[in-house]
């Protein structure tokens, strides 16, 4: 039986600032346990930027518990043109977001928990934490045959991944965090971490895709809150501290001074996008016009997320090369968007002559290209 | 970096040095806290810092090698330098983030100094234990220390958390507390000069400047003041409240910030591509005053009706309807001129654009076939460009094919404005904001109006005042009384 109580009343002392000598008094000792709530993905990761930023956890280590709304979340050197299909995160309403700890690309919603573990640099031990996991599990559900991979994965009935790790680690400090499938939705998930773009080649850290499965579906009677205090029963266990769990405001900048700002960083066009490792582009399309079949050739470096060097090769006159031309001399610097190629796409068409089959046979250029990103 | 400086004068504990340094790839910051007690001893130390540096041309070279990461963990790869070679580095600054198994590791300075050299490219493997890069360092200073050495400050944080005076909560914002944090100020002991007793930025200045006696710098008026509430009658400032003219002071005014060029593109090249090729367009323009009082009654009753559909009803339903309507009997409002001015197309459908303002800047949208819309169609169709425009979502086809715009401005302010046609059309409205005003009705009593400001622009190569005038009386006729357009409504 877990306790919970606002956050005022402990942490805001001591982990404010780092300082060796904590004055920080409370009835935890050795361990503090918090959960958000909120279930905004970019606050929340907001949450573990600040506490590793301004925690000082020389004398306590810090579980914290999360859950977001739909999201797909990509590793710090990921590609999300590669690891996910945009154009259906777009149409869902799904958010992206790319977190600052490297690995994979996972999705989030409601029916996956999020664990964080906050240590000291020396401290940082991604094992321990899993077995912490899978023993709280077992307390749980005796009979649950779950067991930590040496990838640092947990596998359900020896096949199914039912948890990813990732860890990010600073100067002084460091967190490994990782999910755990409770009752996701699995077909969603599937979908949109399936990529549809073609001719990509990076050196982005690629995800390994891999099979899994709800624990929900291994026993119907597990539910997100049961595995989340079995977790943090188990840390407070471990740490020897209260059974505690202390809730925690993302948008109280009382609390955490400067959280705002670190949660709009973690949303900005530069940040989600633009730290996309250098990515090229090699793929040609087919484009089906009253009758006839063109073929349209596309080649594009992309670097912090904007078109370096453009190049679309068109059957000859289909279009005026001169309008070509102007077409990818706008792309070359833009963003690698939708919404910007189609701002520059229907801008330019203002200022060429109007003539319908000019504007039918352009709109589907860009169409096609749009599909792209 | 942690330099301990104690000095020992009349009223010191200084404790350490603020260091805030902000890493222009990621904004980066990592601040240290500050404890500034004694300010001739903090710019003394500083003068000291300038001396060093400038002293130094040529340092030792220290080669910095990777770190044990952990885990037993030998191999890394290197995922982005947020340094280069030439650049400058305090200790804890960030080098660069590497990546082993999932785990993503900020790397940070151990020395102050300057890069000379990095010793991998971007995604090539990195060896624990190995050389990273060199840095030059300071000859003078010599090797940090590994450890961080701090002072413990003259007071606990914990008397930061009761924020109470006399069982009242003290009313500060968060960027006050922190400053008063960062200064080991405890908040009871501060005089709050503001509203209500609330603590501002210069009631902590003013508390330091009593306690280390230096004088500071008058500082411009920290807190926001809330806007005033949104009242229907005209503004009238009060004359109770004398304005601040701030009073110069005579010392070096010193400003640190520096111009920053970018390249123009994506939404600000199609902005300047429309522009330009817009001037070549003689415009003219013709400025009207409209008096809503009924539309606005009418939307009033009908805004329930179309909300029970799922609908949000604005007035641009109304004015992109009345346009409609008036462009049927102006149609060369409707227009495009071709390139060599030779030929003018009248065009058949009333597209009409309704400017938007997004995060990224301009779009125009534009609602196809107004001529066999009805109100309450435009509406939804409003509302389903406005939802795409706002998540950057309008597809090619929203964004093309508009044949006359609206631009209602004034949902952000003004009255009169003078537009810039779009081409290829030749006529623009921009509507400035309802504003309630006495006016006089045909008795010659006054009554509340409700008025807003139309600003036409036109192309004058082919449209003529008398037309625009004309177009604008019959628009202006059917939106001061909406029951008019019933009698034309197709």
């Amino acid at each position: 039986m877990v306790l919970r109580s606002s956050l005022k009343n402990c942490l805001q002392l001591s982990c404010v600032l780092r300082t060796p000598k904590a004055g920080f008094r409370s009835t935890t000792s050795g361990g503090l346990i918090i959960q958000s709530i909120s279930n905004d993905i970019y606050q929340n990761l907001a949450v573990e930027d600040w506490i590793h930023d301004h925690m000082n956890l020389e004398n306590q280590q810090v579980l914290f518990l999360w859950r977001n709304s739909p999201a797909v979340v990509i590793g710090r050197h990921q590609n999300p043109w590669q690891e996910c299909n945009l154009r259906l995160l777009r149409q869902k309403n799904i958010k992206l977001a790319r977190r600052r700890s490297g690995g994979g690309t996972v999705y989030h919603d409601l029916g996956n928990i999020n664990l964080t573990f906050f240590t000291t640099r020396k401290k940082y031990e991604r094992m321990e934490n899993l077995k912490l996991i899978v023993k709280a599990l077992k307390a749980l559900r005796p009979r649950l045959d779950v067991h930590v991979t040496d990838r640092y994965d947990i596998l359900l009935d020896r096949q199914y991944k039912i948890s990813g790790t990732a860890s990010k680690l600073g100067r002084t400090t460091a967190y490994h965090h990782c999910t755990l499938l409770c009752n996701a939705d699995k077909f969603v998930l599937s979908s949109v971490l399936k990529s549809p773009y073609k001719g990509l080649k990076s050196n982005a850290t690629p995800s390994v895709p891999a099979s899994v499965k709800n624990l929900f579906e291994e026993d119907p009677s597990l539910t997100c809150e049961m595995l989340l205090d079995a977790i943090a029963e188990e840390y407070a266990t471990q740490h020897q501290m209260d059974h505690h769990i202390t809730l925690i405001n993302p948008a109280d900048e009382t609390v955490l001074p400067g959280i705002n700002n670190k949660t709009k960083e973690l949303q900005t066009w530069e940040w989600v996008y633009g730290k996309t490792p250098k990515f090229s582009i090699n793929t040609c399309f087919s484009m089906v016009y009253k009758d006839s079949v063109l073929d349209v050739k596309v080649d594009m470096d992309v670097k912090h997320g904007r078109i370096e060097v453009c190049n679309i090769d068109l059957p000859e006159q289909w279009l005026p090369p001169a309008l070509c031309s102007e077409l990818v001399k706008s792309l070359t610097g833009s963003k690698f968007c939708p919404s910007e190629t189609t701002t520059l796409a229907t801008t330019l068409l203002r200022v060429c002559p109007q003539d319908d089959e000019l504007h039918s046979r352009w709109n589907l250029l860009c169409e096609n290209m749009l599909m792209l990103m | 970096s942690y330099v301990i400086v104690a000095l020992i004068s009349s009223c010191v504990v200084l404790v350490c040095i603020h260091r805030v340094r902000s890493c222009s790839s990621i904004r980066f910051i990592k601040s240290k806290y500050v404890c500034v007690c004694d300010k001739s001893a903090l710019k003394f130390s500083h003068q000291q810092r300038l001396f060093r540096t400038s002293a130094v041309s040529c340092g030792q070279i220290v080669q910095f090698k990777l770190s044990d990461i952990g885990e037993g963990i030998t191999e890394v790869t290197v995922k982005e330098w947020y340094i280069k070679e030439g650049d400058s580095v305090s200790q804890f600054d960030s080098i660069c983030e590497v990546q082993s198994d999932k785990a993503s590791v900020t790397i940070t300075s151990r020395y102050d100094g300057v890069i000379r050299k990095l010793h991998y490219n971007l995604d090539e493997i990195a060896y624990v234990g190995k050389p990273l890069v060199d840095i030059e360092i300071d000859a003078s200073k010599g090797v940090a220390p590994e450890e961080d050495v701090v002072e413990t400050p003259p007071m606990s944080h914990e008397e930061h958390t009761h924020q109470e005076i006399k069982g009242h909560k003290t009313l500060a914002t968060p960027a006050v507390r922190r400053l008063a944090m960062e200064n080991n100020i405890k908040l009871s002991e501060v005089v709050g000069t503001g509203k209500d007793n609330r603590i501002l930025k210069e009631d902590i200045l003013n508390y330091l400047a009593k306690q280390t006696g230096a004088i500071l710098p008058p500082s411009p008026k920290a807190e926001i003041i809330p806007p005033l509430p949104k009242s229907e009658h005209v503004a009238v400032a009060p004359k109770d409240k004398a304005r601040k003219i701030p009073v110069p002071v005579s010392r070096p005014i010193v400003f640190s910030g520096k111009d920053k060029t970018e390249p123009v593109t994506g939404f600000q090249k199609a902005m300047v591509k429309t522009m330009s090729a817009a001037l070549k367009i003689p415009h003219f323009g013709y400025c009207d005053e409209v008096d809503l009082t009924q539309l606005v009654q009418l939307r009033e009753e009908l805004k329930p009706l179309a909300q029970i559909r799922g609908v949000k009803l604005s007035f641009m339903p109304f004015f992109i309807k009345a346009a409609s309507l008036g462009l049927l009997q102006y149609p060369i409002l409707n227009a495009s001129l071709d390139e060599s001015c030779q030929n003018v197309t009248y065009k058949a459908s009333h597209n009409i654009g309704v400017a938007m303002d997004t995060e990224q800047g301009l779009i125009v949208p534009n609602v196809k076939n107004v001529q066999v819309c009805s109100v309450f169609e435009i509406a939804s169709e409003l509302n389903r460009l406005q939802s795409l425009g706002s998540a950057g979502q309008l597809g090619t086809n929203d964004l093309t094919g508009g044949t006359f715009t609206l631009s209602n401005i004034g949902t952000i302010g003004g009255t009169y404005a003078k537009p810039v046609i779009l081409l290829p059309e030749v006529a623009i409205g921009a509507l400035g904001k309802i504003q309630i005003l006495p006016r006089f009705n045909g008795k010659g009593e006054v009554f509340k109006a409700h008025i807003m400001n139309v600003s036409w622009s036109a192309d004058h190569r082919i449209i003529d005042g008398a037309t625009m005038a004309r177009f604008s009386n019959l628009w202006k006729s059917y939106v001061e009384n909406p029951a008019s357009m019933l009698l034309d409504l197709k």
